[in-house]
């Protein structure tokens, strides 16, 4: 029996291994919102499962060792070869509003994806089929192995590249295969005929090579003559691409005046998963040699006040540490996520970059935003943030899904906490027109300064733009005369444009770069003004401020105005729509309908005598329990690894420490049910689950952020203990609902456990899309409340199907929340 | 003259320039350019707010008319090479959508005797428009395979104003200039000093500013002369952002 449970651990450690692995492949290939996309639909394999086993699960069981052996070894093939047939699709997802072609390579893309969930599905389902005995404790192995999967693939996503790591996620289902087999005393022949396939397998596969997208800034980038990839180090992060180009150099000075003359360095490019860039620029120690920085709307600040110490938040390759360093900045406090990235540039990189990561002036720390300025302690002059990423991805609204707590009313008014007085916040973004990005951020600091208590917002506002970047100045305190002079100085020197200041008359807008309108000056001032309020409500992107319980500060969609930009497509108009959004909304659709599919296939099949005699568990009823459970149980855990993420100071941290914990917590709540049998009934158990889930998220809406903000302090691995005994006893309870419904159903309706599990699988799916929609649109704590709503709403639905269910015996079961995709 | 006579207008007088042989041959696809003639001067009359232009220069609506664009586009896609989208030409370019092409080559206002300079090449096709228009044009492109293609192709359909180059344009080409426009169809993230100083008194650079296949403005710099530059940046659609009263 332990070879069951062995097989079981060891698929579903493959298997959650394999989903985040497709995440990280997608997002390199192509772009994170559509390997979203296309993993949402994927996982539906799960739900594909339950349904394929209501049909035919009775007689796979029966011959469960070789359906095992054939599905895990499918599950090995195709995790592989499905992914590897996907890249040779002809699949432009930038194209599918123009080319419908696109919608059938989409099609094909979910279909092949789909396939190794489902025989990995089919493998755990049939084991509880089988063993129903001990399906507890294939239960627990289930549960331990995802747990296993997602600590053990981000360690190997350190140590090995994405298409690297593709190989043994594949060879954990041909090992389960093989064990299986062996155990089942196959012919020998079989059994070593099947061992040494999988050694030729292994050692055949190489690492998949990846195929980037020819319109991602690295494949264009590589496309140019004399470009090399000479390092392609890879992390949970990103895969790191190091681009150097002797023969035509790099030149990357976005912001830049028209009129400068200055000459750019040589430059090494870094891009993340193959399109957000860095540049590394050659540095010799004479600041001459990059006067160019002080000629771009980022160094205004610079021009303000005498800057004697700086935090640089997301550090990147070091650009705004040199221009600090150039400006004569004595203390710099660089501040980077990626540690490979900061090692790159320390070390490999130290002469050409001269030595700035390790300037005597310069504290490089690695951390998460956000974290680090809630847990430092120092005081600065100018905090500074340049976000000029990947253009294409910014300008075409592909961001709209990333969350970022760096740019919202608490953030900034953390940022105004670790300023000197008559400090400085300088953040400089893309421009995008119609005016979106910039016009928000202004609205998020005037909110963030009114929630401060300050009467007149706009004395301690500025802001200046150039033809394709602007920067906000946010000071403690009022801006003077003489800083406005100074800046006014500034701009029209490089032949910026003042977009705003206090005092500011209209004419004096929108002189250098001219617009039909000077559009961020009329923002600002309504902004500022009584008509805010009005101005949000007609401004046809939407601009409201971003909080940390929304922290969607690239959402600029508004559905008032989609179908005019609809009707502008194909008249220019394509950069008007926000495409992220639109994914995501699509990708819920297409969720839902094939969830209704799946779940009401098996329908058609059962005959309509089935169930009779049964008022316990009526076909809705069935359907309503297993639907609110599944919904429920990811929305929690989405947002869960959300808030966490600032706590523990890193996402990979928030996963793995959020996800494990819900797994393995959520799995002795399963096994809580088994205990005190004679003493309490099923109907009380679930009760009690309930309530308690009821309690602490309402409990946890209350209190969380503050126990959160008090505890930011302790050091790293008191935080994540902390972590984990907030998620413990929520997980708990969570873990109850789903193996409840499940023993009511054995014995009775037996036959209806496969389409329980099938329903619980595509709920699961649907959730972790709707989760982020209805985030986008309520927050965070709507979602974990809606949550708490859905439990309680399952309870009052289920009561009689557990109330009269069997008071003995296991049930077969997969995850509480079938799958377990992180947000 | 009402948007319908303009329409009208330019469509008869497109069609006069067709039957007089400026192609010399039928190509198969005059009707396909005849309605992507008409599309692109309903568009411009949509979006004159934007624009500033009611209409296009009528010398550029007949150059759209002339360019045969299924030359310019991989065999397989020559079916949709008149629609109004941009299209694949292979290396992860593109080709912007007519009704671009036509506003950017408007905007730069090239007359007869001009001397254009274009940094990306691509498959040639706005090399071909603005050949169509002005004395000489040169055109770089830095992606070798796309840069030789290019060049057989605009010799092969007899536009031999034009002059191909594989090179990097961010120095522009000192030698040639300075230019009375200029088209950076390459994406940037800054304008190229160089090609500033090449521009001469009173030309024009026009640059498409967003992603592959979404153009999100354009950026039309204008050399007033040595010292004053101006800068504008064009919606290419009807779009407001504000509604009620803001407007």
């Amino acid at each position: 029996m332990r070879r069951v449970y062995l097989c079981v651990t060891i698929l579903s450690a493959g298997v959650l291994a394999y989903e985040i692995l497709l995440t990280r492949l997608l997002s390199i290939v192509q772009w994170h919102h559509f390997a979203y996309m296309i993993i949402s639909l994927a996982l539906l394999g799960f739900g594909a499962s339950g349904t394929f086993l209501t049909f035919a699960g009775r007689r796979l069981a029966k011959r469960f060792d070789t359906a095992f052996a054939v599905n895990a070894g499918l599950f090995a093939l195709s995790s592989y070869a499905c992914f590897a047939a996907v890249q040779s699709l002809p699949l432009n997802l930038l194209e599918i509003t123009w080319d419908t072609d696109q919608l059938l390579w989409l099609v094909l893309t979910y279909v092949l994806l789909m396939l190794p969930f489902f025989f990995a599905a089919n493998c755990i389902a049939l084991s509880f089929v089988r063993f129903p005995d001990v399906l507890a404790r294939i239960y627990a192995s289930d549960l331990a192995g995802a747990a296993l999967g997602c600590g053990a693939v981000l360690w190997m996503l350190h140590v090995a590249t994405p298409g690297g790591v593709l190989i043994p996620v594949a060879a954990s289902g041909a090992l389960a295969a093989v064990i299986i087999g062996i155990d089942a005393r196959w012919p020998r022949w079989t059994a070593c005929a099947a061992v040494i396939g999988i050694a030729g397998y292994a050692l055949h596969a190489l690492p998949l090579d990846l195929r980037i997208s020819d319109y991602k800034g690295l494949a264009q980038a590589k496309r140019v003559s004399g470009a090399t990839v000479v390092a392609s180090p890879s992390s949970p992060l990103g895969l790191l691409s190091v681009l150097e180009n002797p023969a035509v150099p790099f030149r990357h000075a976005p912001g830049l005046s028209i009129v400068s003359t200055a000459p750019i360095p040589d430059q090494v490019a870094v891009f993340t998963d193959a399109d957000s860039v860095t540049m590394l620029t050659r540095y010799d120690g004479d600041t001459r040699t990059v006067a160019y920085l002080d000629r771009m709307t980022s160094a205004v600040p610079y021009h303000l006040a005498g800057i004697d110490s700086a935090l640089v938040l997301g550090a990147g390759a070091g650009a705004d540490v040199l221009q600090a360093l150039y400006h004569g900045v004595g203390r710099v406090t660089a501040v980077e996520l990626n540690a490979q990235l900061v090692d790159f540039v320390r070390d490999e990189y130290a002469r050409f970059s001269g030595g700035i990561f390790r300037d005597e002036r310069v504290d490089v720390q690695i951390a998460e935003a956000r974290n680090f300025v809630n847990r430092d302690q120092r005081r600065y002059d100018l905090i500074q943030m340049t976000a000029l990423d990947a253009f294409g991805a910014s300008a075409s609204g592909l961001r709209a899904l990333n969350e970022s707590y760096l740019y919202t009313v608490e953030a900034l008014q953390a940022y105004l906490d670790r300023l000197n007085p008559g400090g400085l916040i300088a953040i400089t973004r893309w421009i995008d027109l119609p005016p979106r990005d910039g016009i928000k951020l202004f609205a998020t600091a005037v909110s963030a300064l009114k929630v401060r208590g300050v009467e007149d917002p706009g004395r301690q506002l500025a802001w200046i733009r150039g033809w394709n970047s602007n920067t906000l100045i946010i000071k403690n305190g009022a801006l003077t005369g003489e800083q406005i002079a100074a800046m006014r100085a500034f701009a029209d020197d490089r032949q910026f444009d003042l977009a705003y200041y206090f005092g500011m008359s209209r004419s004096d807008a929108n002189r250098h770069n001219i617009l039909a309108a000077p559009r961020f000056y009329d923002a600002a001032t309504a902004l500022l003004g009584p008509e805010r309020d009005r101005f949000l409500a007609d401004y046809k992107f939407n601009v409201d401020p971003s909080t940390d319980d929304r922290p969607f500060h690239f959402h600029f969609f508004k559905w008032r105005h989609f179908p005019e930009m609809l009707a502008l497509r194909a008249r220019g108009g394509m950069g008007l729509l926000e495409l992220g959004y639109i994914v995501l909304v699509a990708a819920l659709l297409q969720a839902v309908v094939v969830s209704v599919v799946l779940i009401v296939l098996p329908l058609l099949w059962m005959r309509r005598s089935d169930g009779a005699g049964d008022s316990t568990w009526s076909r809705g009823v069935l359907v309503g329990y297993f639907l609110f459970i599944g919904l429920a149980f990811l929305f929690i855990e989405i947002a869960f690894i959300q808030i966490f993420v600032r706590f523990l100071g890193h996402p990979v941290y928030s996963v793995t420490v959020i996800l494990a914990s819900f797994l393995l917590f959520a799995a002795a709540g399963s096994r809580l049910t088994e205990a005190f049998e004679d003493s309490v009934s099923d109907a009380r158990k679930l009760a009690i689950a309930v309530s308690t889930i009821a309690a602490i998220c309402v409990l946890y809406v209350a209190v969380l952020p503050a126990v959160l903000t008090h505890f930011a302090g302790v050091g790293g691995l008191w935080r994540a203990a902390i972590a984990v005994m907030l998620v413990a006893p929520l997980a708990l309870a969570m873990g109850m609902p789903f193996p409840l419904g499940m023993r009511s159903l054995t014995g009775r309706r037996s036959d209806l456990i496969p389409w329980a599990w099938a329903i619980n699988g595509c709920a699961s799916v649907v959730s972790a899309v709707l989760a982020v929609v209805l985030a986008m649109h309520f927050g965070f704590t709507a979602v974990i409340l809606s949550a708490a709503t859905l439990y309680v709403l399952a309870a009052l639905i289920g009561w009689r199907g557990v109330h009269g269910g069997a008071a003995t015996g296991p049930a077969p079961l997969q995850h509480p929340g079938g799958q377990v995709l992180p947000g | 003259m009402s948007r319908l006579s303009h329409g009208t207008f330019l469509v008869f007088a497109v069609c006069l320039l067709q039957t007089s042989g400026a192609l010399g041959v039928d190509d198969g696809f005059a009707a396909a350019r005849q309605e992507m003639i008409e599309e692109i001067q309903a568009t411009v009359t949509e979006t004159r707010r934007e624009t500033d232009r009611a209409q296009l220069a009528p010398k550029v609506m007949a150059a759209m008319a002339t360019v045969p664009r299924h030359e310019f586009v991989p065999a397989k896609l020559r079916d949709v090479a008149y629609a109004n989208r941009p299209l694949p030409v292979g290396h992860g370019q593109t080709i912007s959508q007519p009704y671009i092409v036509a506003l950017m080559t408007d905007l730069l206002e090239v007359d007869s005797d001009a001397v254009v300079f274009e940094i990306g090449t691509g498959s040639g096709y706005q090399a071909a428009v603005l050949a169509e228009l002005a004395r000489q044009v040169y055109t770089m492109e830095i992606v070798e395979p796309l840069a030789l293609s290019a060049k057989e192709r605009l010799a092969r359909l007899g536009y031999g104003n034009v002059e191909a180059r594989f090179a990097d344009g961010y120095y522009g080409w000192p030698e040639k200039g300075p230019f009375d426009a200029i088209i950076v169809t390459a994406a940037v993230n800054h304008i190229p000093p160089p090609l500033v100083e090449q521009l001469a008194p009173g030309g024009r650079l026009v640059l498409p500013v967003g992603e592959h296949f979404a153009v999100q403005h354009l950026l039309l710099v204008h050399k007033l002369d040595e010292e004053r530059i101006t800068i504008r940046q064009i919606l290419p659609v009807r779009f407001v952002p504000l509604t009620g009263g803001h407007n």
